[in-house]
């Protein structure tokens, strides 16, 4: 059975256009499910609105969103936040900006399990110290009572991912958690997202642009233009081939990691026209009121 | 640390100096001889220049001013004309009440300040927010002794709960060995004693909070809106916390740096505010004694209290540079 299953999800723009165009996937217990596109294409808003974070201009217009078998729209909005955050986390984009600077690390890891799910403060602090051996943190204790502002870029990655797996959530939400790092960094930190999810057994919505990762770390990939789902595939079929024509221009535009020589190939123009066009005639054939 | 600290205390001394000079020339090149109100009418020149070599006001304004920061050297900060009492005690005496009056406004405003800014955050965008903006420039287009005046009108006339002079009842028998009335009447539990004197001060201090707790508002409530988009906010939504708990928790802090400095400045405007708003409620402090030595040209006077009030404003940015360093970890460090 999924755990996440979102249902004709359409996002719009308060008074403007819409974001989302009547999405649906699944992502299973212990899967990774890639969202991609390019920027613009609402993979990231699909993050967004499982967790309740959509910003104020935008809203549902359409659809429903099941976790864990409860449908989140229909609960009212302190049920649902609570429920997120006792069922979902995030791993965010950018680990600078994550961290509250004024706060110390060990209360920010710590804070959901006290707070939402009514834990003892030293369990929670115990759990903690865990975490943050199992993300390969050398010294928890000293960087529990660290501020952000005196740990590195990887290193406050590492926090956040032990701090999207404190209260074993059975999704998360990573949201190209490793773009803002080090080249050097991102890869142990891909290593790290897909080994805790892999032993936790967590449902991963990886949201990305770069299909090099995508086959490093995820079993299946939805593929979104304009807020529309192009393709919904299985990763090895995907990459063998295509089912889109601009899935298979977005994949022939990768930079290759083990060839960075190779020229990039940018998707052609026809492709994006006949992919913009496509998302015209979805919306002549299904109005937004 | 330590030397911080030096640098600090010699920019300090710099700075007063520099008041000093500029206080000293002007009000000895402006038009207005204090001696010269001190005479009956009739009196002839040549008792004229008799008191002015009194109080050594014949001499050139070099040397009358090396003659004074001589005697301020040594805590003697001269003589009131007037009075005929040293400046130092009488200055010193005055001081609390004006201390007392500010730090109460302070308090008033950012308590109010920071409540409507809290207010108009957790209902950004509606009617509410719309209602603070526009509450808020009202509050700052009006000048604290116009606020004074309305005060007055409405608290002290037509429904009269509130004194609208003095400091203290003057039929009140007091029994403090310090000028801090409000703060010693707490001390000594006197609570009939801190009634009347907050009965006193509360229009005043209202008057002069308006327009601080109007610029508390505003900046705080920008402050947290912005503070608001951030990525640690948005995390710690996703964590489960309601609106009320993520304003509190992850953004107060973080908007009130950006806020204090520029309340540390305005502070001090409050404090130049009690000037006119000290005189209009026949307040007994500094500034209503200002305003008197001005018009007495009492020069000795003068000097005092204007090195009194640079003395006080440089504290006042001593306390919001270490507030920001308690607040800040990134500076607690460095």
């Amino acid at each position: 059975m999924s755990f996440l299953r979102i249902e004709n999800l359409s996002v719009a723009i308060r008074g403007g256009g819409p974001l989302l165009r009547r999405v649906s996937l699944e992502v299973a217990a212990g899967e990774v499910m890639a969202l991609v596109g390019e920027s613009g294409a609402g993979k990231s808003m699909i993050g967004k609105a499982v967790l309740g974070i959509l910003p104020r201009a935008a809203q549902i217009t359409e659809g429903r969103i099941w976790l864990d078998g409860e449908d989140l729209l229909a609960l009212s909005a302190t049920a649902r936040r609570q429920r997120i955050g006792a069922k979902a986390a995030l791993i965010p984009q950018d680990p600078l900006t994550a961290l509250n600077p004024v706060r110390r690390i060990a209360p920010q890891i710590t804070d959901r399990l006290v707070d939402i799910l009514g834990w003892d403060r030293a369990k929670a602090e115990a759990r903690a110290r865990d975490l943050l051996g199992e993300v390969q943190i050398a010294d928890p204790d000293r960087v529990m009572r660290s501020y952000p502002h005196e740990l590195s870029g990887g290193m406050r990655q590492r926090i956040l991912i032990a701090s999207a797996f404190a209260a074993e959530p059975r999704l998360i939400v990573a949201d190209e958690p490793t773009t803002a790092l080090d080249v050097t960094v991102q890869k142990q930190i891909l290593r790290l997202i897909r080994d805790m999810q892999a032993r936790h057994g967590t449902a991963l919505l990886f949201v990305t642009h770069d299909l090099g990762v995508v086959s490093k770390i995820c079993q299946r990939l939805t593929v979104l233009y304009g807020g529309l789902v192009l393709e919904q595939t299985d990763v090895r079929a995907f990459f063998k081939a295509p089912g889109h024509p601009y899935s298979a221009a977005l994949l022939a535009a990768t930079p290759r990691h083990d060839d960075p020589e190779a020229s990039l190939n940018p998707v052609p123009e026809a492709v994006i026209a006949a992919a913009q066009a496509e998302v015209a005639a979805f919306d002549r054939s299904a109005p937004h009121g | 640390m330590l030397r911080q600290v030096l640098l600090r205390l010699v920019t300090t001394l710099v700075t007063l100096f520099g008041v000093a000079v500029i206080v000293f020339v002007v009000i000895r090149v402006v038009p207005g001889n204090p001696v010269a109100m001190m005479l009956p009418p009739g009196a002839g020149p040549e008792d004229m220049a008799r008191l002015q070599a009194l109080y050594g006001l014949d001499k050139s304004i070099p040397k009358q001013f090396v003659i004074w920061l001589g005697g301020v050297v040594q805590g003697d900060f001269g003589t009131s004309i007037t009075t005929r009492q040293p400046v130092a005690g009488l200055v010193l005496g005055r001081l609390p009440a004006t201390l007392e009056l500010s730090v109460m406004a302070l308090v008033i405003a950012v308590v109010w300040g920071g409540i409507v800014a809290l207010v108009g955050t957790r209902f950004r965008g509606g009617r509410a927010e719309a209602a603070i903006d526009v509450g808020n420039g009202i509050a700052l287009s009006v000048p604290d002794f116009l606020w004074g005046l309305v005060l007055i009108l409405l608290f002290g006339v037509l429904w009269p709960v509130f004194h609208i002079s003095g400091r203290v009842s003057p039929s009140l028998d007091l029994p403090f060995v310090t000028n801090f009335y409000l703060f010693e009447s707490v001390i000594r539990l006197r609570f009939d004693l801190w009634w009347d004197i907050v009965g006193h001060m509360l229009m005043p201090a209202l008057a002069l909070a308006f327009p601080l707790a109007a610029i508390v508002a505003q900046l705080l409530k920008q402050s947290l809106k912005e503070t608001m988009h951030l990525d640690y906010v948005t995390l710690a939504r996703t964590k489960g916390y309601g609106e009320t708990r993520v304003i509190l928790r992850e953004a107060l802090r973080n908007a009130v740096l950006p806020t204090l400095t520029l309340v540390g400045v305005q502070f001090t405007f409050l404090i130049g505010g009690t000037v006119i708003v000290e005189r209009l409620f026949s307040y007994e402090g500094l500034g209503n004694m200002a305003i008197d030595a001005v018009i007495n040209r009492d020069l000795p006077l003068i000097q005092g209290i204007v090195i009194l009030f640079a003395v006080i404003f440089t504290a006042v940015n001593l306390i919001v540079d270490l507030l920001y360093a308690v607040l800040n970890p990134r500076l607690r460090h460095a």
